[in-house]
């Protein structure tokens, strides 16, 4: 790779030991991927969270925490992703406390590096949305979808050690979606439906999503009718897209800002479609939720609630109460939360027996030891990307519509 | 019998070796895995069940979240990780995980790596030249 002089000093330990190391791995992911130079970035986002970071990745932070605080401090402005544990409410839902111990750890190392646990995977609707062209290292894969395809940002999918690696040398490799050439459609689908609500769009996401063969594939949708899809909608999609697909981008014709038509996006004669219809939908629906209808939890996260979708499960469960044989857990950010308590939406939710999670998702809470310890298995969502993710934890899921998971979730088993 | 050599692109990693572990499904440590048992746990993987501690593991495509990039370092550090991976294609979480856990990664094989290994057979990796070895298939 060709490195700037300042790149040079750092390599050479001239800033210190934690910018030497982050810069020596990101030269070898660079060669790995053939970029050619680093690129600056504006902002970093680390996934964190404890399940993944384990007692290993905690005492990483805290070696790096010790070092002086200018040679440690983070250069560039740096978010957190959803956390493993909600210090306010762990004991609640009978978290492990081993586990929320190694999050206060990790929170402290973190502080002590500069980094502000926004605890979000959705800082574009919450923090600062992303700006057209702008480059990014953005650390959570729903993150990524939505700025490069929704918002016209540049970044790859940027694991926590990489992530932190950037937000401590303020760059990242040149490869991927930084360069305008692996940023056109690869794939076409032309829709016959249009997705009726955010499950839908999940789908959606997750019908492309099976259909990626790599990384590099990136998806043109057509055929979109009617009002535009919303942002939540473009959520749902984008993050069941890169759940299943591992896919990083996505252009909706008139609706994406680097597709204003379909040739606009193929470097060439666009490729045949495939055709997605409603009967696609469905049955891909219908793989989540067999057997009987005895439920345990129902939840909606992955990714948290926009504030919007609060308003929305508050108004479904303003006046009901949750069975007392179901948990029904809901996960935000904590900007959220609080505008959720300023509006009412937080007391209704709470009075029906639901639980208002901040600063997680439900699959990095360490699922299966929670799983076990309430003796969940049966897990009713809205999320198509938590369908994906879910199975591996030991669970079953179920995927139906908000409406219906509300429902059953008050009459104690699948309605 | 003369060893099989297959190239793929240079790797991230030290040299590793160990016996194949194949199947042409994709991979993520956290949608596939128990980490803390060490055998594959998604129920609609090929590899349901099957341990791979010390494996070298051949699969298609790195699939999932970011998780992965931590997990493996992880993993390793509790010595309860595969001695190598082998994709078609990588992604660049993988390989980040691969770089901050030194962990022996090759992908981007001529042919399909998954067709050209099977479970069993005795491999040797070289991330540095991007070279696989099947001992006695050549």
């Amino acid at each position: 790779m060709q490195l700037t002089n300042y790149e040079e000093a750092m390599l050479r330990g001239e800033f210190g030991e934690p910018r030497r190391q982050a810069l020596a791995r990101q030269v070898k992911i660079g060669g790995f991927f053939d970029a050619i130079d680093f690129v600056e970035v504006a902002q970093a986002h680390i996934m964190a969270d404890t399940e993944s970071l384990g007692e290993a990745g905690v005492q990483h932070l805290e070696e790096l925490a010790c070092y002086p605080r200018d040679l440690c401090k983070v250069c560039i402005p740096t978010l957190t992703d959803p956390r493993g544990a909600d210090f306010n409410a762990y004991e609640r839902i009978n978290q492990n406390f081993s586990f929320v111990e190694l999050e206060r750890r990790a929170v402290r190392a973190f502080r002590s590096l500069g980094v502000m646990m926004t605890d979000t995977c959705i800082n574009y609707q919450t923090v600062m949305p992303p700006v057209l062209g702008e480059h990014l290292a953005m650390g959570d894969t729903g993150v990524v979808i939505y700025s490069n395809s929704v918002q016209g940002a540049r970044t790859n999918y940027e694991g926590g050690p990489s992530a932190l690696a950037s937000a401590l040398t303020g760059r990242t490799a040149r490869y991927g979606f930084h360069l305008d050439e692996k940023r056109r459609g690869t794939a076409l689908f032309h829709l016959e439906v249009t997705p009726r609500n955010w499950t839908e769009w999940g789908v959606l996401g997750g019908i492309v999503g099976n259909a990626m063969g790599s990384y590099f594939q990136v998806p043109v949708i057509d055929g979109i009718t009617g009002p535009a899809p919303t942002s939540d909608d473009l959520k749902h999609f984008g993050a069941a897209l890169a759940s299943y697909g591992s896919t990083a981008m996505f252009h909706i014709v008139g609706v994406t800002p680097e597709a204003p038509n379909v040739r606009a996006v193929f470097d060439s004669t666009p490729p045949k479609s495939t055709r997605i219809s409603l009967a696609d939908i469905e049955a891909f629906m219908a793989g989540y939720g067999e057997g009987d209808d005895s439920l345990d939890v129902v939840v909606f996260a992955a990714p948290q609630l926009s504030i919007i979708e609060l308003e929305k499960v508050s108004e479904l469960l303003r006046g009901r109460s949750i069975s007392s044989g179901v948990t029904l857990l809901i996960a935000t950010n904590p900007e959220n939360k609080r505008a959720a308590e300023r509006f009412g939406f937080a007391d209704v939710i709470e009075e029906s027996g639901a639980v208002l999670l901040e600063g997680v998702c439900f699959y990095n809470m360490h699922a299966r030891e929670l799983g076990e310890a309430n003796g969940w298995a049966r897990l009713m969502t809205n999320s198509a990307k938590l369908t994906n993710i879910i199975g591996g934890y030991g669970y079953d899921p179920i995927l139906a519509e908000m409406e219906r998971c509300v429902e059953s979730a008050v009459a104690g088993k699948i309605v | 019998m003369a060893d099989l050599v297959i190239k793929g692109h240079a790797g991230i990693g030290p040299r590793a070796s160990g016996e194949a572990l194949v199947a042409h499904d994709n991979f993520s440590a956290r949608y596939d895995l128990d980490r803390v048992k060490g055998v594959f746990s998604r129920p609609t993987h090929k590899l349901y069940g099957e341990s791979f501690l010390q494996k070298v593991l051949v699969l298609n495509i790195a699939k999932g979240g970011v998780a992965t990039a931590w997990m493996l370092h992880t993993m390793k550090q509790r010595n309860m990780a595969p001695s190598a991976l082998l994709l078609n294609w990588a992604n660049p979480i993988i390989a980040q995980g691969a770089a901050f856990a030194d962990f022996p990664l090759i992908d981007r094989f001529k042919n399909d790596i998954t067709h050209q290994i099977e479970t069993g057979d005795l491999v040797e990796v070289d991330p540095l030249s991007g070279t696989v070895t099947v001992r006695g298939r050549g």
